[in-house]
């Protein structure tokens, strides 16, 4: 029986036929009680799920998924790892984000296929080289690795890149982040959820919540497709359906849910080695290990809850994709898709206590939270597992909207949402 | 590409409008405005799944109406000129 995944397992499983491989996690039936209830079996909830076992102790706890664990926006993003932030609280959140994946797949047993292979934001104008020079002086200023780069570097990272006399967005630069990367999706909710569930959580598979069960004006547990589960510490992390159960749970929530959609070329041989995103074609793009262009761009202007892309983005992305290297012209899509994100007026997440007490919240990434897993994990853990802030959450309480201390990093995503 | 209707142009390319908020989100009057009316009015959304209530802009002619869709499916239920007049 194979339960710990290494070179010497897999070898010894090619000996044995691969009949000792055991289910990755186990899908046991709802018990009514929990110590804590995680709603949401996406990434984010997942990890946190997985760090309140192993940082807390506790272990008494439901993830809660209506569907498939990782089969919303965990499996739908173009899966870019990287912290090159602007303000010092945003840096801390994604660095430790950043810092944890580097050590993801030792921590998990499980391969999340991290590869750093660097990501460049590129800089079309003299104007955009000054905006980017003060971006890398903030983000070395705050510990984060970054590098200006001439239009010679890039051209040296990306040569197919269009470097012709007549293109439209010449480049100038960029800014340069060489831990930043891609890692495997599903591999990340995947490895999560065989963590957590090695440690004793129990993921819940196919149980909508119906209702949350308030008593003395505390949050007491949830209704679901599978009956009542109790439990005196719940979050959740729901992404674009937060709003849908925020009203439930009786309040509002500064966000707006649009679809993001993204699109895969047929695979093809390594020919692009680097994430690369233009702000002037409105496109970032990498490779896949599999060879297939990754290629996503910014939001649809439509507010929507249908988990597929509209026509006239796509046609906006893959112009620009087209801008930035003509050579893709003769590529094939193979599919396309989009998931429901929440956009949050200063493109930063809401972790928190909600306005219901016992509920806490993990939202808000918008564009971006698949790069946080791990940092969301960690804090939404640590809220439930003490009901208080650390350092690294509490500027992204929900509070910041009634104070105005917003941290404003519509520039962030590098690409205008 | 789907077609919205502006009360005013008729059915026209979604491209040319722009979603300005929820309807009836009315801005706080008066002196001694709570920070948490504030608070509701800038930030605060209704977002809802499913029959949404919501502003837009025809940016060809630019006017602002109510429209009413659906979340899910992007039907468009109504629509209608600001003050009622007009409706398509």
């Amino acid at each position: 029986m194979t339960r710990r995944y290494s070179a010497l397992s897999l070898f010894k499983e090619g000996l044995a036929g691969q009949t000792g491989w055991k289910q990755a996690w186990r899908s046991p039936e709802p018990k009514p009680t929990y110590d804590a209830i995680i709603i949401g079996g996406g990434g984010h909830g997942l990890a946190t799920a997985y760090y309140l076992a192993k940082n807390h102790g506790i272990t008494r706890v439901a993830v809660l998924e209506k569907g498939w664990i990782g089969g919303g926006n965990t499996g739908r993003n173009t899966t870019v790892v990287r912290s090159n932030y602007y303000y010092p609280e945003s840096v801390e959140l994604y660095g430790l984000a950043h810092r944890l994946y580097e050590g993801l797949s030792k921590d998990l047993n499980y391969n999340v296929m991290l590869s750093q292979r660097g990501m460049v934001n590129l800089c079309h104008s003299t104007a955009e080289m000054e905006i980017g020079a003060r971006t890398v002086n903030a983000m070395q200023l705050n510990g984060i690795d970054a590098e200006l780069f001439s239009s010679e570097d890039v051209r040296r990272v990306a040569p197919i890149y269009n470097f012709s006399p007549d293109a439209r967005f010449p480049v100038f630069g960029g800014i340069w982040q060489g831990r930043a990367g891609t890692a495997r999706h599903d591999a990340v909710a995947w490895g999560y959820a065989r963590a957590a569930s090695r440690l004793g959580v129990d993921i819940i598979q196919n149980c909508e919540i119906t209702d949350f069960i308030v008593e003395g004006g505390r949050c007491r547990g949830v209704q679901t497709t599978r009956g009542a589960i109790r439990a005196e510490r719940i979050g959740m992390a729901v992404a674009g359906h937060s709003s849908v159960l925020a009203t439930k749970a009786g309040f509002r929530l500064p966000i707006n849910s649009y679809a993001l959609q993204a699109c895969v070329s047929e695979p093809v041989k390594p020919i692009l080695d680097t994430v690369v995103l233009s702000p002037g074609c409105g496109v970032y793009v990498s490779q896949s290990d599999k060879g297939e262009i990754v290629i996503g761009g910014g939001l649809d202007r439509v507010p929507s809850y249908a988990q597929r892309g509209n026509l006239p983005k796509l046609e906006t992305v893959i112009a620009g994709l087209l801008e930035m290297f003509p050579i893709f012209g003769q590529l094939k899509l193979m599919r396309q898709w989009a998931g429901i994100v929440d956009v949050v007026p200063d493109s930063s997440p809401i972790i928190g206590p909600s306005p219901l007490p016992n509920l806490f919240l993990n939202c808000g990434w918008g564009t971006g939270g698949f790069k946080a897993i791990p940092s969301g994990g960690t804090l939404l853990a640590n809220l439930l597992a003490t009901g208080k802030h650390n350092d690294i959450s509490r500027p992204f309480d929900l509070d910041r909207f009634a104070s105005g201390r917003l941290i404003d990093e519509a520039a962030g995503s590098g690409i205008a949402h | 590409m789907q077609l919205f209707p502006c009360p005013f142009c008729g059915p026209r390319d979604e491209t040319e409008f722009h979603y300005g908020g929820d309807a009836g989100n009315a801005r706080p009057d008066g002196a001694e405005v709570p920070i948490e009316s504030w608070t509701n009015y800038l930030y605060l959304r209704s977002n809802p799944k499913g029959t949404a209530r919501e502003i837009w802009v025809h940016m060809s002619c630019g006017e602002f109406f109510v429209m009413e869709r659906d979340t899910v499916t992007h039907k468009v239920l109504s629509s209608t000129a600001l003050g009622g007049e007009h409706a398509a």
